[in-house]
This record gives structure tokens, C-alpha cells and sequence, in this order.
């Protein structure tokens, strides 16, 4: 489990996130959503340490992320795999490569035993032949796909996804939804997605949390999220066209 | 004051690279890389610079020196001795700073604004370590060496066209070139070079790694990369020149 207590982020004179307080469980699809500029990608990056917290403290298991110096930070970052919204793939390296990458910096795997690991990898996104493929030659679907694999190359207890959906067409979004899901429930993880896609959020949505100008604003699961009687939310939702799905 | 914000990033920066490598044989194997990338792929334009460099020289010292009562093989004492001391290892590392300077820092600046560099880091990699220390490291071995085949191929021009202009005779150059020639210049050269590509390769990897944005400012980083290298490698062989001379 991760939790979020009084986590406060200002980038100068410019508060982006105040006060917000969250857990986030294992073996479930816990949902960060909002707006654009409400703070959720700025949550997303304090919670995996590419912006520190101003005040607050983020929590793996009880282990306060936020106040470990680098090589007890390093520690847990082994344990997370990440899925960025461009993908984020070595363009230098293949696909084969990529998904090696994290496998050949922290275990100590033969090259016969990560190939095997990498094939899994592979096999478990549904893709094949395309281990000598550069990333410039993949679809967008098949990048995230990948971005999945390289994510959970090393089993990881987190995985953060960044707008998993953005630049899909719904039925390759559908596709990865469904991935995720089953990644999810079958590694026993803890998955956060952060996403503007209500599809995904009524179609998987176990835990969600609802950020507004940078404060949570709403929590629950997709079953109360109709019910909610948040203006904000159902704004929100009403903008993305979600009475109608 | 931004000169010594920039100046404190820079130290800082080059301090986050000195750390223990994740496995130190994909370290080597990076080093080995960017030592064909710097090394190999840079022998051609250096190649046809010093050859033409050291035709022109002395052409033009023949040009200078009309009185009879100098005797021709001074050509090639100062040929050979500009050579070492300043053509080869200026000129054709202001060169370089724009061949590699360029590409180093573009390649980064990329790597930054497409989060691939995020990447490295959730997953527990010192980016800077595993991307821009190796390229460092190679700068230091293989430009020194650029810079003796430079002053081989400088000499050798200066000799061709010596010849072929019937400026003086190959005997005629060496014997002025053999003279003066102390084992100091060479050692100056090559402390000049190791400088030079130090100051190549880490001004250009920290002007890519702090890119904020997109292609566009990948573009200006690049930009600056080669000015502020150019300014530096200038600035540095005046104090080299003072101290060492």
C-alpha cells in the first residue's frame, strides 16, 4: 500500500498541491483524475520521487519514501515500474533491450535467463517478433505495450501509469486498459493510473481519488462516483461526455 | 548572478557523476561505445583538417618569409611547431566541440524532454552517471588521440604541400622540423587535448541534461552546447599557454 499524508507542492510562489491525503491498495486499479493543470501529474512524480514534496510524506509499506536519503530511495524504486505517457523507451536500444534494460542493471541473470525473462515479458502483453524492432518502428499501441513489459521486467509491488490512453484510439485504449487490469490483479500490485479517460475509470476504477486545484476533492469507487453529488466531479465528468457512455 | 547559478549547477552536476556504476561491465561497454562514437566517427573531418590546416600554414609562412637570408627549413620548424602547439589541438577541437558537442548534447536534451531520462531514474539509475560519465571518460582517452593523428596528418600536409608548390623539400622541411622539436610540445598538446575534451563533453552533457521543454529548446541546448564549449576551449588554452609555457 502507498499512502499520501498532507502532501504539499509549490513550485515558487505557486501552490500545487495542498494538503492532499490518499492511500492507494494492493492487488487494485487505484485512479488519480482531474483536470488539466489540477496537480495529478505533479502528485504522480512526488509519489515516484522526480519532484520532491515541499511538506508531507509519502509512504511504501510504512517506509517513509520522502525523508530516505538516495540509496534507501534507490531501494524502492526497485519496486517500482513506471509506464510514461510518451512511453519513454530507449530509442537507441531495440525492443529486446529496452525490456532488458532494468533486468540487466539489477539482477544477476544470465544472458540465456533474461532472454527467457524478456520473451515472458513480451508474451505476457501480447506481442511477438518484434524483439529486433527499434521503438521508431512500433505503433502507439505496441510502444505502450512495451513501456508494460520494460515496466514489469523486474516485478515490480508498484506500477505508476501516466495518461496510459493518451494518443490510443479506443480500441487499442480498451486494449491496454484491459492489460493493466490483469497485470494488476494477476502480480498482486499496486497499480496508480493517472488518466483523464472516464472509460477507463468506470471500467476499472477500484479506488479513485478526484483532484481539484490541487486538493483531493472527492474519493471512493466507481460504483459511488454517480452517487457522489460533487459538483465538481460531475462537471468534470459531464465534460467528458460520461452521462451519455 | 546567473553566471554563478549556472556555474554552482555545473559543479554540482559534475559531482553527481562520481558514484560507483550499477555493473561496472555495462559501464565499460558504454565507455567502449562512446569511444567508437567520439573516436572513430570523428577521424574523417579530422582528417581532412589537419591536412589542409598544415598546407595552408605553410604556404602561407613561405609567403611571410621572402628574405634570402632566412633559411627555408624555418618553414618547417614553425609548421611543425604551430602545429603542435596550437593548430592541432585548437583548432580541431573547436571542430570537434561542434561535431560532438552537438550530438552529445542533443542526444541528451532528447532523452530529457522525451522522460527517458525520468525513466533511468525511477528506476533506480544514477542518469548521470550511467549516461554522461561514460561519454567523459571516452572524450578524455580518445580525443587525445585524435589530436596525435592530427599533428601527424598536420605535419604530413605542411610536407605535400611544401613539396608540391616547390616551396622546399621534404629533407628541407624535416630538417627545420627536427631542430626545435622538444617531446615537451607533444605532452602540452595532449595536456591541451584532455582539457579541451573534458570541457567538450561535460559542458555539452550538462547544457542537454537540464533541457526543459521540446524540440525547440533540444535545438537551443545544442546551440549553446558549441558556443559556450568554443569560449571555454579558448579561454582554457590562454591559461594552459600561461601556466605551462
Amino acid at each position: 500500500m502507498i499512502e499520501v499524508k498532507n502532501v504539499y507542492k509549490s513550485f515558487g510562489d505557486k501552490k500545487v498541491l495542498e494538503d492532499v491525503s490518499a492511500g492507494f491498495y494492493r492487488g487494485k486499479s487505484n485512479f488519480i483524475i482531474g483536470s488539466s493543470g489540477s496537480g495529478k501529474s505533479v502528485l504522480m512524480k512526488c509519489m515516484v520521487g522526480l519532484e520532491q514534496v515541499t511538506d508531507g510524506s509519502i509512504l511504501y509499506e510504512n517506509r517513509d519514501f520522502t525523508h530516505l536519503d538516495y540509496n534507501a530511495k534507490k531501494e524502492i524504486r526497485k519496486e517500482i515500474g513506471m509506464l510514461f505517457q510518451g512511453t519513454a523507451l530507449f530509442d537507441s536500444l531495440t525492443v529486446e533491450q529496452n525490456v532488458e534494460f532494468p533486468i540487466k542493471m539489477f539482477s544477476k541473470m544470465t544472458p540465456a535467463e533474461r532472454l527467457d525473462r524478456v520473451n515472458f515479458c513480451l508474451q505476457r502483453v501480447n506481442l511477438s517478433k518484434v524483439n529486433h524492432l527499434y521503438p521508431s518502428a512500433l505503433s502507439g499501441g505496441m510502444k505502450k505495450r512495451v513501456g508494460i513489459a520494460r515496466a514489469i521486467a523486474l516485478n515490480p509491488q508498484y506500477l505508476f501509469c501516466d495518461e496510459p490512453n493518451s494518443g490510443l484510439d479506443p480500441l487499442t485504449s480498451r486494449v491496454i486498459d484491459e492489460l493493466i487490469k490483469e497485470i494488476t490483479i494477476e502480480f498482486n500490485i499496486t497499480t496508480i493510473i493517472n488518466t483523464h479517460d472516464m472509460k477507463s475509470v468506470f471500467d476499472m476504477g477500484d479506488n479513485i481519488i478526484f483532484i481539484w486545484q490541487g486538493k483531493k476533492w472527492w474519493e471512493g469507487t466507481r460504483k459511488d462516483i454517480r452517487a457522489s453529488g460533487n459538483k465538481e466531479l460531475h462537471d468534470f465528468m459531464k465534460a467528458y461526455d460520461i452521462e451519455n457512455m | 548572478m546567473s553566471f554563478f547559478y549556472h556555474f554552482g549547477r555545473y559543479i554540482l552536476f559534475i559531482r553527481g557523476l562520481f558514484s560507483k556504476p550499477e555493473k561496472f561491465w555495462v559501464f565499460r561497454e558504454r565507455m567502449f561505445q562512446e569511444m567508437q562514437s567520439i573516436g572513430v566517427g570523428s577521424i574523417g573531418i579530422v582528417t581532412i583538417i589537419s591536412v589542409f590546416v598544415g598546407a595552408v600554414t605553410t604556404v602561407q609562412t613561405a609567403y611571410q618569409l621572402v628574405s634570402g637570408l632566412v633559411a627555408k627549413s624555418i618553414i618547417g620548424t614553425i609548421v611543425s611547431d604551430s602545429t603542435m602547439l596550437e593548430l592541432a589541438p585548437t583548432i580541431t577541437c573547436l571542430v570537434l566541440a561542434g561535431k560532438i558537442g552537438s550530438s552529445i548534447a542533443s542526444e541528451i536534451g532528447t532523452m530529457r524532454v522525451t522522460e527517458q531520462i525520468d525513466a533511468l531514474e525511477i528506476m533506480g539509475i544514477n542518469s548521470a552517471n550511467y549516461l554522461v560519465l561514460p561519454k567523459i571518460l571516452a572524450g578524455m582517452i580518445v580525443i587525445p588521440m585524435l589530436i596525435i593523428i592530427a599533428i601527424f596528418l598536420g605535419i604530413s600536409g605542411g610536407i605535400i604541400a611544401g613539396k608540391m608548390a616547390g616551396i622546399l623539400p621534404v629533407e628541407e622541411f624535416m630538417k627545420g622540423a627536427r631542430s626545435t622539436f622538444k617531446g615537451f610540445t607533444v605532452f602540452f598538446s595532449c595536456t591541451k587535448a584532455v582539457t579541451f575534451a573534458f570541457i567538450i563533453t561535460s559542458v555539452s552533457a550538462f547544457q542537454g541534461f537540464y533541457t526543459h521543454g521540446g524540440a525547440l529548446e533540444v535545438g537551443q541546448s545544442s546551440t549553446r552546447a558549441v558556443v559556450y564549449s568554443a569560449v571555454l576551449i579558448l579561454f582554457s588554452d590562454y591559461i594552459l599557454a600561461q601556466l605551462l609555457l
